[in-house]
């Protein structure tokens, strides 16, 4: 096996062949999160005969099909709910499922939450670019206040989702929010995360030039990428000066979007809890089945 | 842990060889029997039984029982189990159905083995959770978008769950195809004998895996094992296909397709033909008195139940009645209704709706004989002596 050193030979690697070129705009996102997840598997040197990618309906749910592995792309939201099932028939398999924003947050929510509060064994890659790419440019449920969508004509009244900060409470296993515009804390993150046992969400903010940035003036494809840079701040300064800062502080990073790592825990997953209770019932004798016991934890 | 279909742990959770068993929990019996291991759910009057059933046996047999969060999830981990090499199965009842539509299509478009269990309740909407009817049928055929052919049984014993369900498993095998059992209320709620059958007796049928080599694999075309199917082996996922599988329309590749005519005609073509191709092979009716007779009821399901009552009473009173009764309803068995249609005078179509499975029948009867809907609606069934009212006899 030679060994991967440069873009190219990562993508010989790991693409399908016949898919190419892809379906993404000039200046968006959406590739570069393709290249951040195969360096990492890369790092990780998984097997990509057990390696399963899921994923929904936009542009960003297109990723599983340039990877050369089995991929399953679904109904528009449902990726997980799809993943639950090809992890419980064979739980040796790794799931990997790419969404967007629209995706995860709007269409398919009921599925990310109950999967992130089961701990349900996955990584959700979810690209976040405000907007409905796909489509057209419609308004997303993580649209920023103020933002035009050509549902919004006039500006997004609905204050935005913050979906890390939902799998947090819920209890994921791993968190964390990235930008498109760094290579090297997204590529360790999404290690970790793939590393995890239970439920991990990596959330990428990713520009959409064609439907987000055009509409947002925010630029030319160079602009709208340095918007990243200029609004957000890691998570660790965001807190310390929402908590400590002076008002003036506090006003300056108020509406810029914390990235990094949100939670990282070591809960057991779900199958790893469902593992135990097939053990259970089932060193029983089948005539007399295990009594439960109740035991009601909070 | 992968699912190894273990026959004496199966028999050994299921129980005495004869019960007098709840017609949900016989579809319990025939799903594990066929070697179900994954079961997504939630609950729905009247098909909850069939959801607990599973949660208890399930995890027995080593298999995976997980409630979701919705209908929609339950059928979309129920086709990620398939993909994943299990053969999979939920059960719901109208409002969950109709929440499935969009997955059952998927299932249709992307090839996947499944089986739902409806346990059909009164509608529109929430209608009369607790009471059977036969509204669903056409949905089953024609309730989600685009062009398909379906594949439903409809059982009218508590035996028939049972056995039905498994062969249910053995049909969305052998087409990769999603199947409905399309039971109803009186049905999953009625209690019978039933006999299990002896392991010597099950004929199962597991889908063709994919085998030859990869680099000569084409994902959806024609089996490249079985000689003459039109149906593709299975790349279950994780033995190193690497297969796209996608809703969009897609080439022999699994490749997107979105603008091409060609592709589309093809694959749409291929994925209904397979059951058409087969639909003389798919006939599963029951004949009773059809010989002599000059009116038969056609009928399916429950509604069979008073129907047969009534045609032996019109025959004690010298009336020539028959009864024919399908039990897979998709495809329909056109060829057997024209048939009858040229022989009697008169088809009656008791349903438990307005009239759904009437307009088949008199589409294939194609003016041949009368054709009239013996329609029930309101969460009863028929009184035998309802159904002789259309036979003349008081
Ligand atoms: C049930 C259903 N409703 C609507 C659509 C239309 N649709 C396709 S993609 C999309 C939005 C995707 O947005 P997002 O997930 O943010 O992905 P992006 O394109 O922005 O990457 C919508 C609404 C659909 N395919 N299915
Ligand atoms: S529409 Fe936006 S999200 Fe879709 S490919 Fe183009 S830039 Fe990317
Ligand atoms: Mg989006």
């Amino acid at each position: 096996m030679v060994e991967v050193k440069t873009a190219d030979q990562l993508n010989k690697k790991f693409l399908r062949d016949g898919m190419w070129p892809t379906i993404f705009c000039n200046g968006c996102g959406h590739g570069v999160v393709l290249e951040y997840t195969l360096w990492a598997l890369e790092e990780l040197g998984w097997d990509m005969d057990k390696t399963v990618f899921a994923s929904g309906i936009g542009c960003s749910s297109r990723m599983p099909g340039y990877i050369n592995a089995d991929g399953l792309h679904t109904t528009h939201g449902r990726a997980i709910a799809f993943a639950t099932g090809i992890k419980a028939a064979n739980p040796d398999l790794n799931l990997i499922i790419f969404t967007g924003d629209g995706d995860c947050a709007g269409i398919g929510g009921n599925h990310f939450i109950h999967a992130a509060r089961r701990n349900m064994d996955m990584t959700v890659i979810m690209i976040n670019n405000f907007i409905y790419g796909m489509t057209g440019g419609q308004l997303a449920p993580t649209a920023p206040l103020g933002s035009i969508a050509t549902t919004a004509p006039y500006g997004n009244i609905e204050p935005p989702f913050d979906i890390c900060n939902l799998a947090k409470a819920l209890g994921a296993n791993y968190v964390a929010r990235w930008t498109v515009t760094h290579p090297y804390q997204p590529i360790k993150s999404v290690k970790d995360a793939l590393s995890k046992k239970g439920f991990s969400l990596v959330e990428f903010l990713a520009p959409c030039p064609t439907a987000f940035g055009r509409r947002n003036k925010l630029g030319d494809i160079k602009k709208h990428w340095e918007w990243y840079d200029n609004n957000t701040i890691l998570i660790e300064d965001y807190e310390r000066i929402m908590n400590y800062g002076t008002e003036k502080e506090k006003e300056e990073v108020k509406d810029m979007f914390p990235i990094g790592v949100f939670q990282d825990l070591n809960n057991p997953g779900f199958f790893e809890r469902y593992e135990k209770l097939v053990d259970r019932v089932m060193g029983g004798s089948p005539k007399t089945p295990v009594k439960a016991k109740a035991v009601v934890q909070k | 842990m992968v699912y190894k279909r273990d026959p004496k742990k199966i028999r050994e959770v299921l129980g005495n060889k004869v019960q007098f068993l709840l017609g949900d929990m016989a579809c319990v019996y025939g799903g594990l029997l066929a070697g179900v291991s994954f079961f997504g759910g939630y609950p729905i009057t009247p098909a909850s039984e069939v959801a607990e059933g599973m949660a208890r046996m399930l995890p027995r047999v080593g298999g995976t029982y997980i409630q979701m969060e919705d209908e929609i999830g339950s059928i979309a981990a129920v086709i990620g189990a398939a993909w994943g090499g299990a053969k999979s199965m939920t059960a719901t009842s109208g409002p969950g159905f109709s929440l499935m539509m969009e997955n059952y299509g998927f299932a249709v478009m992307t090839e996947t083995p499944c089986v739902i269990v409806n346990v059909q309740r009164t509608g529109p909407s929430t209608g009369q959770p607790t009471l059977g009817a036969q509204g669903d049928m056409m949905q089953a055929r024609y309730g989600t978008h685009g062009d398909l052919e379906a594949l439903a049984f409809a059982p009218s014993t508590v035996q028939e769950c049972l056995d039905l369900t498994i062969e249910a498993f053995n049909l969305s095998e052998k087409y990769r195809n999603p199947v409905c059992v399309m039971t109803d209320g009186e049905m999953g709620h009625l209690r019978e004998r039933i006999v299990i059958p002896d392991e010597k007796d099950l004929k199962l049928i597991n889908r063709v895996e994919a085998t030859i080599s990869k680099n000569k694999y084409i994902p959806f075309t024609n089996s490249q094992t079985v000689k003459g199917s039109k149906v593709p082996d299975f790349p279950t996922f994780g033995i190193g296909y690497h297969t796209y599988v996608t809703g969009l329309t897609h080439n022999e590749k699994g490749f997107p397709a979105t603008d091409k005519q060609k592709d589309h005609e093809r694959l749409v073509k291929r994925i209904t033909e397979k059951i058409t191709d087969d639909a003389d092979k798919l006939v599963k009716v029951e004949k009773f008195n059809l010989d002599d007779a000059d009116t038969v009821f056609v009928t399916y399901g429950a509604s069979a139940r008073p129907a047969e009552t009534a045609m032996e009473i019109a025959r004690s009173k010298g009336k020539k009645v028959g009864l024919l009764t399908l039990k897979i309803v998709w495809p329909f068995p056109e060829k057997i209704v024209a048939k009858l249609a040229k022989q009697v005078d008169k088809i009656i179509v008791p349903e438990m709706n307005l009239g759904q499975i009437y307009h088949p029948v008199r589409e294939a009867a194609c003016g041949n004989c009368e054709v009239e809907v013996a329609p029930k609606i309101g969460g009863e069934m028929h009184l035998p002596v309802e159904l002789l009212k259309y036979l003349g006899v008081k």
